[in-house]
C-alpha cells in the first residue's frame, strides 16, 4: 500500500512493508544514499537523521513510524548544518567520510538543542556516533568553531 | 618512470574514455619492480596522465584508492605544484582497476613513495611546454618567462596569458628533453609540505560522495548470503520456504564455494544466496533461512585453546631466522640479570564503516563491476580466472571506500556479486551485515611472543631472544603454510630499531584455522607490541629512565643499507623520540593516578615515537594524553599527515583496549559493534602530532605507522601508574575499560 515520506520538505510516495527500517526505505525507495548504514542495531550513528526534529537512528525504527512526520536528512539543509558544515570545511574533519553524514546530523540535533555546547556536551551527544577512521578531534573542535560561527552571524 | 609523452587523441579516448583537448601528458611508471607495464599494440599507454584543457580545467588520473587516506589530494598537490597550477582548477578522475595503470594495490603505505616524484615531473614537463608557447607568441625569451598561478608571466613587459587560453599552441610543442627539466626547489613549494584540504571535502559534508554500497544501476536487485558460521564449511541442506515467503525476496539458492588456486587470489566463501529487490528484504529473508552446514575440519578450533598451544610452543626453541646474530646464550651466562616475558594478541578485524558490498553485471561475455576496493587489478584478475572472461572485457570501477584498513583488498565481495549477476542474469549488488564482515573477515593474526633480554652491571642490554609464533598470511594464498614467512618477520622483528649484539628470533608453527589477511600496519602490531612492551620491562629491571633506556638501545648513530632504497638512519630514529620526550614534557610530575608511557617503532621506513598518557581511577584506563612524533621524509601534505596520525592512535588505542576476536567450535563469536567495540569520542584522548622537518628526505609511509606504537605505549603507562603488567591483549579482559 502506498504511503507519503516526507523527506526535507518535499513528499515521496513510497510502496514498502510498515516494519521496512527508515534507513532502507531512504535509501533502497526513494533513492536518497547519503545516509549511511554502518551497523544495522543502533550502535554506529552512520544512519542518523531527524525525525519532528530528533535524533534518530534510521536503522532501527521502521518506516512506519515516519508516516506524517517530516525527515531530515544530510542530503536536506538548516542554519545549524551550514554552519557545521562550514566547520567541517575548515577543519578538514573528514578521512574516508562515510561516517560523517550520521556525524553532521548528530551534531545538528546537538546545536539545535544547546546553544554554547561544552566539551561535555558534545562527547554526550556525539559518543553514540562510530568514526572508525578516528577523526573525533576533528569533529569536537568543528562543532565548536560552528558555534562560534553562528555567534558571528548573528 | 618511462618517458613523458604526448598521448594523442585516438590513443586517449581508447585508454581513458575520456573527452581530448588540450596538452594531455603521460608517462608510465612502476610502482614494483616485479610491475610488467603492457604497451597496447605498440602504442604509448601511460599509467599516469595531465590533461591541461581550455578553459584551464586540468585533470589527473587518480589510479590508487582513496579510503580515508587522502591520496587523490596529496597526488594532485605534487603536480600543481610543479605547474603552478590554481588549486581551484584541478579535478581528478579515478581510474578503473587495469594493469596499465601499474601495480594499484593501495596498501603498504606506499603511494606517495612511489608516485611523488612522477607526478612532479609530469606538472614540470606540461609547464615548460606553456612557457616555450607563451614565448613564442610574445617572441620572448623562455628565460624570460615564469609561471605563476595559471597564468604565463613574462617578467619584462608584466603581459600574462592564461594556461586554458595557450594550450592549443603548447600542445604542438615538442616534449622537452628530461634534462632540461628542473623541479621546484623545496623552498620555492606553493602546495607540497603545506596544508590542502580534501579535494573531495565537498562531496563528504553533503552525502554525495559515491560509495560502493551507494552504487545504483537501472533494474539491479540486492543480495544478501548466509556463510557458514565455521571457515570453509559447506552447505548440507537448507529451507527456503519462510525466506521465499520475505516480501521483496526474490530468489534463493546455493552459491557454492570459489576455490582460489594457489597464488594470489581470495576466492569467495559460497553460502545460500537471497536475491531481493531491496536490501533490507535481502537481509530478513536471509535470516529467516534454515540451513544446516557440514562445518569441516575447523569446526573444531578453538581460539583460547590455540592461544595455550602458541604459547607452549614458544617455551621451546624454534627456527632459527636469518638476520640472527652474535651468542645469545652466552650473553645471557654472563648476564648480571636476565628477564623474560611472553606477550599475546588476539585476532583483529578491520570493521570499516562501509561494510564489504559489490555491484555487478555480468552480461554474456563481460563484466562491469563497481565496488569499494583496494586493489582493483587484483579483482579483476580473479574474475577473468572465475568466470573464464578475457580481461579485456572486465571493468572494475573503483567507488570511494567507506574505509579499507586492509579489508578491501581481498575482493571476496567482488566474486560473489559476479557469481551472483552470472546466475540471475541481472545486475546484483551484494551487500554484507555487520555481522558477516566480523564473522567472516580475513583476520588479523593472532600472536604469541617469547622474550628473553640479558642486562649487564651497568644496565646495558647485552643479549635479546625473541620467539614468536603467528599463523602467516601466506596461509590464505598456500593452504598449510604453518610459519611466518620472512617479509612478515621482517615487519619490526628482524629489522627492530636496536643495537644488540646478540640477537636471536626465533620463529614456531602456528597453523591457520581463519582465513588470514593483513590490517592496517599488519605485523607491526605483533612486533611493536612485544619489542615496546619488553624493552620498559628493561629498562625497569635496570632501574633506568624510558625514554633514556630506548635511546641508548637505538644506539649511535648508523646507517643500515637494507634491501630497499630506504636505510634506516638511527639518528632519525633518536630524533623523533627526543622530540616526542619533549613535547609530552617526559620526566614532569603528573597528577597521581596518572602514568607515561613510551613506545617507538620504524615501520613503512618511517620512524615514530609516541608517549602515552594515561589515569587509572577505580581500576579503569582513561587515555588522557598520545604524543606523537612522526619523521616521514618530505611531508607532503601536513594537516593529512597529521589526521592519518590522529586517527592512528585512535585505531592503536580501539585495539588495545577493546580489540578481540575470539572463536568456539571453529566460529567466531563476536557480532557487531556492541561486542566488537570501538573507542568513541567520549573515550578519546587529547591527541598532539608532530612532523619532522625532512623535506629534503624522499617522502615514506603515512597512514599505517602511527598504529603499532598506541597499544604498548597505553601498556606501559598503566604499568608506570599502577605497577600492573599487561601482557595480553586487550584491556577489556582485564576488566580496565
Amino acid at each position: 500500500m502506498s504511503k507519503i515520506l516526507s523527506i526535507n520538505g518535499k513528499s515521496y510516495t513510497i510502496d514498502v512493508q510498515d516494519d521496512m527500517p527508515i534507513l532502507w526505505a531512504i535509501r533502497d525507495i526513494v533513492g536518497l544514499i547519503g545516509t549511511k548504514f554502518g551497523c544495522g542495531v543502533s550502535q554506529c550513528g552512520a544512519c542518523s537523521v531527524l525525525i519532528d526534529g530528533i535524533l534518530t537512528k534510521s536503522c532501527s525504527m521502521p518506516v512506519s513510524f515516519a508516516f506524517g512526520k517530516e525527515i531530515f536528512t544530510i542530503e536536506g539543509s538548516s542554519p545549524n548544518l551550514e554552519f557545521l558544515r562550514e566547520a567541517w570545511n575548515e577543519g578538514n574533519v573528514p578521512q574516508c567520510g562515510y561516517c560523517q553524514s550520521g556525524q553532521l546530523i548528530a551534531a545538528t540535533s546537538l546545536l539545535d538543542a544547546t546553544e554554547n555546547p561544552t566539551d561535555k556536551d558534545i562527547d554526550a551527544a556525539m559518543s553514540s556516533n562510530i568514526c572508525r577512521c578516528g577523526t573525533y578531534s576533528r569533529i569536537k573542535k568543528a562543532i565548536h568553531k560552528a558555534v562560534a560561527l553562528k555567534n558571528e552571524s548573528i | 618512470m618511462s618517458k613523458i609523452q604526448q598521448i594523442n587523441r585516438r590513443d586517449f579516448v581508447k585508454l581513458f574514455g575520456l573527452a581530448t583537448g588540450g596538452i594531455i601528458l603521460g608517462c608510465n611508471i612502476s610502482l614494483d619492480s616485479k610491475d610488467f607495464i603492457p604497451q597496447i599494440e605498440g602504442t604509448f599507454a601511460p599509467n599516469l596522465f595531465v590533461q591541461i584543457k581550455k578553459d584551464g580545467n586540468i585533470i589527473l588520473l587518480a589510479s590508487r584508492s582513496e579510503m580515508g587516506q587522502g591520496i587523490r589530494t596529496s597526488l594532485a598537490s605534487a603536480i600543481a605544484d610543479e605547474l603552478e597550477a590554481d588549486w581551484k582548477y584541478i579535478t581528478l578522475q579515478q581510474a578503473t582497476g587495469n594493469a596499465k595503470y601499474g601495480n594499484q594495490n593501495t596498501d603498504g603505505s606506499r603511494s606517495v613513495r612511489t608516485l611523488l616524484e612522477p607526478m612532479r615531473r609530469m606538472g614540470a614537463t606540461a609547464k615548460a611546454m606553456l612557457i616555450t608557447a607563451a614565448a613564442t607568441k610574445w617572441k620572448a625569451k623562455e628565460a624570460d618567462c615564469f609561471a605563476e598561478n595559471h597564468f604565463i608571466i613574462n617578467r619584462n613587459t608584466n603581459e600574462k596569458i592564461f594556461f586554458g587560453d595557450l594550450v592549443a599552441e603548447a600542445a604542438k610543442v615538442a616534449i622537452p628533453d628530461e634534462k632540461t627539466i628542473n623541479l621546484k626547489k623545496v623552498e620555492d613549494f606553493k602546495y607540497i609540505g603545506k596544508t590542502l584540504k580534501s579535494l573531495d571535502l565537498k562531496a563528504f559534508i553533503h552525502g554525495t560522495a559515491t560509495y560502493g554500497i551507494d552504487v545504483r544501476i537501472p533494474n539491479m536487485k540486492f543480495a544478501a548470503i548466509a556463510r557458514c558460521p565455521v571457515t570453509f564449511g559447506t552447505v548440507k541442506s537448507f529451507n527456503a520456504n519462510a525466506a521465499e515467503k520475505t516480501p521483496g525476496v526474490e530468489k534463493v539458492f546455493q552459491l557454492d564455494r570459489l576455490v582460489p588456486p594457489t597464488g594470489s587470489f581470495f576466492g569467495a566463501l559460497g553460502g545460500v544466496a537471497v536475491i531481493a529487490n531491496n536490501t533490507w528484504a535481502a537481509f530478513k529473508g536471509k535470516e529467516s533461512l534454515e540451513i544446516e552446514w557440514n562445518y569441516g575440519e575447523n569446526h573444531s578450533f578453538d581460539s583460547e585453546k590455540f592461544k595455550e598451544t602458541l604459547t607452549n610452543r614458544i617455551k621451546e626453541k624454534g627456527k632459527l631466522v636469518p638476520g640472527s646474530s652474535g651468542k645469545v646464550e652466552d650473553a645471557f651466562e654472563q648476564a648480571s640479570k636476565t628477564i623474560e616475558a611472553t606477550y599475546h594478541v588476539p585476532f583483529l578485524v578491520h570493521a570499516p564503516m562501509e561494510v564489504p558490498n559489490a555491484t555487478a553485471w555480468f552480461q554474456k561475455d563481460k563484466i562491469e563491476v563497481w565496488a569499494p576496493v583496494q586493489d582493483p587489478q587484483t579483482a579483476r584478475a580473479e574474475l577473468a580466472h572465475f568466470f573464464e572472461i578475457p580481461l579485456q572485457n572486465i571493468t572494475v570501477n573503483v567507488t570511494f571506500l567507506g574505509g579499507g584498513f586492509g579489508r578491501k583488498s581481498k575482493s571476496d565481495f567482488v566474486v560473489e556479486a559476479v557469481a551472483l549477476s552470472k546466475k540471475i542474469k541481472a545486475p546484483v549488488q551484494v551487500v554484507w551485515t555487520r555481522e558477516d564482515d566480523i564473522q567472516h573477515s580475513f583476520y588479523h593474526a593472532t600472536s604469541a611472543q617469547y622474550l628473553k633480554g640479558s642486562l649487564d652491571t651497568n644496565g646495558q642490554v647485552t643479549g635479546w631472544l625473541q620467539r614468536v609464533a603467528f599463523p602467516s598470511i601466506v596461509s590464505s594464498f598456500k593452504p598449510l603454510s604453518e610459519y611466518a614467512s620472512g617479509f612478515e618477520l621482517n615487519q619490526g622483528f628482524t629489522n627492530n630499531p636496536y643495537n644488540i649484539s646478540n640477537f636471536s628470533l626465533e620463529n614456531a608453527k602456528a597453523e591457520a584455522n581463519l582465513r588470514i589477511g593483513w590490517m592496517r600496519s599488519v605485523v607491526h602490531i605483533h612486533s611493536g607490541f612485544g619489542n615496546n612492551s619488553f624493552v620498559d620491562e628493561l629498562a625497569f629491571a635496570a632501574k633506568k629512565d624510558a625514554v633514556q633506556f630506548h635511546l641508548d638501545l637505538i644506539g649511535a648513530d648508523r646507517v643500515i643499507e637494507g634491501r630497499s632504497e630506504f636505510p634506516y638512519d638511527s639518528k632519525r630514529m633518536k630524533a623523533v623520540l627526543k622530540n616526542t620526550a619533549k613535547v609530552s614534557n617526559w620526566g614532569k610530575t603528573i597528577p597521581e593516578n596518572h602514568g607515561l608511557g613510551v613506545a617507538i617503532h620504524y615501520s613503512f621506513y618511517s620512524y615514530v615515537a609516541t608517549i602515552v598518557e594515561v589515569s587509572v581511577i577505580n581500576e579503569k584506563v582513561k587515555v588522557e594524553n598520545v604524543w606523537t612524533t612522526i619523521d616521514c621524509g618530505l611531508a607532503l601534505n601536513k594537516d593529512n599527515i597529521k589526521n592519518q596520525l590522529e586517527g592512528a592512535a585512535i585505531f592503536g588505542m580501539s585495539l588495545a583496549l577493546y580489540g578481540k576476536i575470539s572463536v568456539k567450535e571453529g566460529a567466531v563469536e563476536q557480532h557487531n559493534y556492541y561486542d566488537y567495540e570501538m573507542t568513541r569520542m567520549k573515550d578519546a584522548p587529547k591527541i598532539h602530532v608532530d612532523i619532522i622537518e625532512a623535506m629534503h628526505e624522499r617522502p615514506t609511509g603515512v597512514g599505517e605507522p602511527g598504529v603499532p606504537v598506541m597499544a604498548p605505549a597505553i601498556c606501559n603507562a598503566i604499568f608506570n601508574a599502577t605497577g600492573k603488567r599487561i601482557r595480553s591483549l586487550p584491556l577489556v579482559d582485564f576488566g580496565l575499560v
